[in-house]
């Protein structure tokens, strides 16, 4: 290897993009050994590490990178483990630009550490070489129901598990994981190789997993707490209720919500022969919206063989999808129709999508948010043909439990209303905590709202119960 | 993973399963349904819950075979298991949320069409265990098509059958029976329940719209998760967008775009969604594997 430049990052090996484009294997293929090794050199392990303040679970960073440095995997996976319950998935979807990264010192002069690189280096190292120990206190007898297996349940249940507890999720789905499974495309995150693994290391601690519950429907959260003996439960059914625009022609065939493609491929496994799901993406898809979601709709469908056309209202510097995200996608050979906002979707005689009307935008002043909105140019409007259309605008939270809890208070925008620091509810031992509270966000934010409220039940029950 | 304790076959390619789902048998109410599947591999396969019993931990769910997915269900055998069976999801009739006196005063009728005699069973079940005696007509091809007729005989007042080929009851389609009613008059209903093949509640609802009577149909729509999560079940009821798992199964069926509900239905099995799929399959460059 040549010599290292502090200020320059070792690039990271990815899939061609010409190659993957055709192909679900995972798209960026991470550092070796003498790569994580460099690109940990160039940390300068500092005394007030600021990367650990844009971090929102404070993994100790440079202790951590400390440890690769000296070629220590097994002492730095314990490290990072002891502040994350799911390292290799964070390493990969963080936005790392806007955390920990986006902070780093070195970004004064140049490129800052590649942190979620070299974390999911470790995590891989640990999973693969299953050289995480259980460290757990004895069993306190106490019983804990979590509602939802995604980031946030998964964490709570295991910083609950660590803590004594005997945990049990329930999922409403046949997997657990929440988007980390149904969501999340296999190419950006690999679910045996990486999700499952992560999973394991939850159940490893004790905690288990029932599928198939859907609490609110199954059992009520208050027979939870009456009829089975659960001392908390802790809400975390995320934020997964697909969003229409309410414009004509929407319920053609052929017009999907990005959760329903997703799902289709990655909790069903349609992109696999051996599966019957069937999936249906057509010659020419448009995705509508521009978020990170969209773009994991957008590089499914284009998998599947589609030519694929992203149709956002604003240019493209205002995408809210993460920087490498767009970049990926465009290498891959998707096309970003921006300043363009469907109107209508018009459909064939039998009822069947034919194409999206969209009208051009310009931007105009910046409004409240900063951002200049669009306004549309009067008589702009144009059709572009398609056979199919993922609508991917966003998501409200998931329905059930909201509507079935009595006395669960909900804030104006349909999320559970919950105490920010721990995640109390208006129930006495309902705590809540994610997406479910926050709206759609990140799988770190989630982690860190389940780690949060795992230690203000630990504080409820032993206070009430000890 | 969740054992058939009885099978029984009801008609050629229908099948009745008493499955030990102890969580869903202690929740489940008339009108509600389950998603199964029965292998890693499998689709997730809406189903609705024909009967349940608490003490027994049993559910009890009636398939006709169809396609891939549900011929596959009805080879399974006694003993066999479901790999998942999740529920009970949707929500309950409305039935359930009036006052028993309330439901004494009112003239209810069941409209079964083919498999759809399973879902309007516990429906007829829950109303008869409360003194309530509603009337039923069931339709099916022929006679061999029809299906739990005595048990349906126990917990209705009049149950009138049909058949299309005339091999059992009138001669005709459950629509002539109600003609048939209405001109004895005999079709004095406030209530009327309809469940089967989306054409058969279209042309119920159409009449009984006609009538002005009130009518409720339970939509068996394409699903994936069954929570809310999907939008592949979204129906139009009065010009709105709903989630038929969520928000139903159970409508207004004068509220109900039926056109628009058989045609999603189709959406993968219709020639065009097959071509499309085909093309979509060369194009990945492998051999279908001819997917469901
Ligand atoms: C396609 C997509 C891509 C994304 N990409 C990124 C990314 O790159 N980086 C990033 O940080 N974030 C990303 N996100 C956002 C991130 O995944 C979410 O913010 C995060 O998963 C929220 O975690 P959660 O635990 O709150 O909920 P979820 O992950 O949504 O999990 C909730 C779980 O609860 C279950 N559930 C719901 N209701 C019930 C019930 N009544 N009973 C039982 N179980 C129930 C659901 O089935 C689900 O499994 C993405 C989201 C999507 C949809
Ligand atoms: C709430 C609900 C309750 C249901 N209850 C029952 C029940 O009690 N008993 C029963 O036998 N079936 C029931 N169904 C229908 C059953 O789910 C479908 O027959 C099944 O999903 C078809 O799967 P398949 O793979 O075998 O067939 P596919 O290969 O997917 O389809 C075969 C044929 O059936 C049609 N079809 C596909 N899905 C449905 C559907 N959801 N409804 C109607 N036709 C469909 C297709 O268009 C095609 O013509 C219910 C559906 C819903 C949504
Ligand atoms: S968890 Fe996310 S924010 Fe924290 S160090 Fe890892 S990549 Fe950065
Ligand atoms: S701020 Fe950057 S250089 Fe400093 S410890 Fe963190 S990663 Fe290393
Ligand atoms: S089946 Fe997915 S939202 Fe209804």
């Amino acid at each position: 290897m040549s010599k290292i430049d502090r200020f320059t990052a070792i690039p990271v090996r990815n899939q061609d993009a010409d190659v993957r484009n055709k192909n679900f294997e995972e798209v960026c293929l991470g550092y070796n050994i003498e790569e994580a090794t460099a690109e940990a050199s160039r940390c300068l392990e500092c005394k007030k590490p600021s990367c650990v303040a844009g971090c929102p679970v404070s993994i100790n960073i440079p202790g951590f990178i400390g440890q690769i440095k000296q070629g220590n995997l097994e002492k730095a996976g314990e490290i990072l483990f002891d502040g994350s319950t799911l390292p290799a998935i964070c390493g990969r979807v963080c936005p790392q630009e806007s955390q920990c990264e986006g902070v780093c010192v070195l970004n004064k002069k140049g490129d800052s550490v590649s942190i979620g690189k070299l974390e999911r280096f470790v995590a891989d190292y640990v999973n693969e070489n299953k050289t995480l120990k259980v460290v757990k206190k004895p069993a306190n007898g106490h019983k804990v129901a979590i509602v939802g297996s995604g980031p946030a349940g998964l964490s709570c249940a295991g910083e609950l598990a660590k803590a004594g507890y005997d945990v049990t999720i329930f999922e409403a789905l046949h997997k657990a994981g929440g988007v980390l499974e149904y969501g999340i495309p296999e190419f950006r995150l690999p679910k045996e190789r990486v999700v499952k693994k992560e999973i394991d290391n939850i159940r490893n601690l004790g905690v288990k997993i029932e599928t198939d519950v859907i609490i609110g429907r199954t059992v009520t959260v208050a027979k939870l707490l009456t009829e089975e003996g659960f001392k908390a439960v802790y809400l975390a059914s995320g934020a997964g209720l697909p969003k229409f625009m309410g414009i004509p022609g929407e319920n053609y065939n052929g017009v999907f919500s990005a959760n329903e493609v997703l799902t289709r491929s990655n909790l069903m496994k349609a992109f696999r022969d051996e599966y019957d799901t069937p999936v249906f993406v057509g010659k020419k898809v448009v995705v509508v919206g521009g978020g990170n979601v969209a773009m994991d709709a957008a590089r499914t469908a284009l998998r599947f063989g589609a030519e694929v056309h992203i149709v956002y209202r604003r240019s493209i510097e205002e995408l809210p999808a993460r920087v490498e995200e767009v970049h990926h996608a465009q290498e891959e050979g998707i096309i970003f129709d921006v300043l363009c906002n469907p109107t209508e979707i018009v459909g064939t005689v039998s009822g069947w999508v034919k194409g999206v009307k969209c009208l051009r935008m310009e931007l105009g002043e910046p409004d409240a948010s900063g951002r200049r909105s669009p306004i549309p140019v009067p008589g702009s409007e144009f059709i572009i043909e398609a056979d199919s259309v993922i609508m991917s605008l966003g998501t409200n939270p998931n329905p059930i439990i909201n509507k079935s809890t009595e006395g669960l208070k909900l804030n104006k925008w349909e999320c559970i209303d919950a105490c920010e620091e721990t995640g109390k509810t208006s129930l006495d031992g309902v705590f809540a905590g994610g997406d479910a509270v926050t709206g759609a966000a990140t799988v770190i934010l989630a982690m860190g709202a389940g780690k949060k409220s795992a230690v203000a039940i630990d504080k409820y029950i032993s206070e009430k119960y000890n | 993973m969740f054992e058939i304790k009885k099978h029984r076959v009801l008609a050629s390619g229908i099948s009745l399963y008493q499955v030990y789902a102890p969580r869903v048998a202690k929740s489940a109410l008339p009108g509600q349904f389950v998603i199964v599947r029965t292998h890693e591999e499998g689709e997730r396969i809406p189903l609705t819950v024909a009967d349940y019993n608490a003490e027994k931990g049993t559910v009890t769910i009636v398939i006709q075979a169809v396609g891939k997915a549900t011929h596959r269900i009805v080879d399974l055998k006694e003993g066999d298991s479901f790999l998942d069976f999740a529920g009970p999801l949707g929500h309950p009739t409305e039935l359930i949320d009036e006052k028993i006196e309330d439901l004494k005063d009112l003239k209810i009728l069941f409209v079964g069409g083919g498999v759809g005699a399973a879902p309007i069973y516990p429906q007829v079940k829950w109303l008869a265990d409360k003194g309530i005696k509603a009337d039923m007509i069931l339709g099916a091809r022929s006679e061999e098509q029809l299906i739990i007729v005595d048990e349906l005989k126990e917990v209705t007042n009049n149950l009138h059958l049909c058949t299309n080929d005339g091999s059992v009851g009138r001669q005709g389609f459950v629509t002539d029976v109600m003609k048939d009613l209405r001109e004895k008059n005999e079709f004095n209903y406030d209530l009327i329940i309809v469940i089967g093949p989306m054409i058969m509640m279209k042309s119920v609802s159409e009449l009984t719209a006609e009538y002005g009577i009130k009518t409720i149909a339970s939509l068996n729509t394409l699903m994936v998760d069954g929570t809310g999560m999907c939008g592949a079940c979204r129906v139009s009821i009065g010009g709105k967008t709903k989630f038929a798992c969520v928000d139903g199964p159970e409508f207004n069926a004068h509220e109900v775009n039926f056109d628009e509900a058989m045609r999603r239905q189709l959406m993968f099995k219709s020639e065009e969604g097959q071509a499309l799929i085909k093309l979509q399959k060369e194009k990945e460059g492998h051999k279908c594997s001819c997917k469901g």
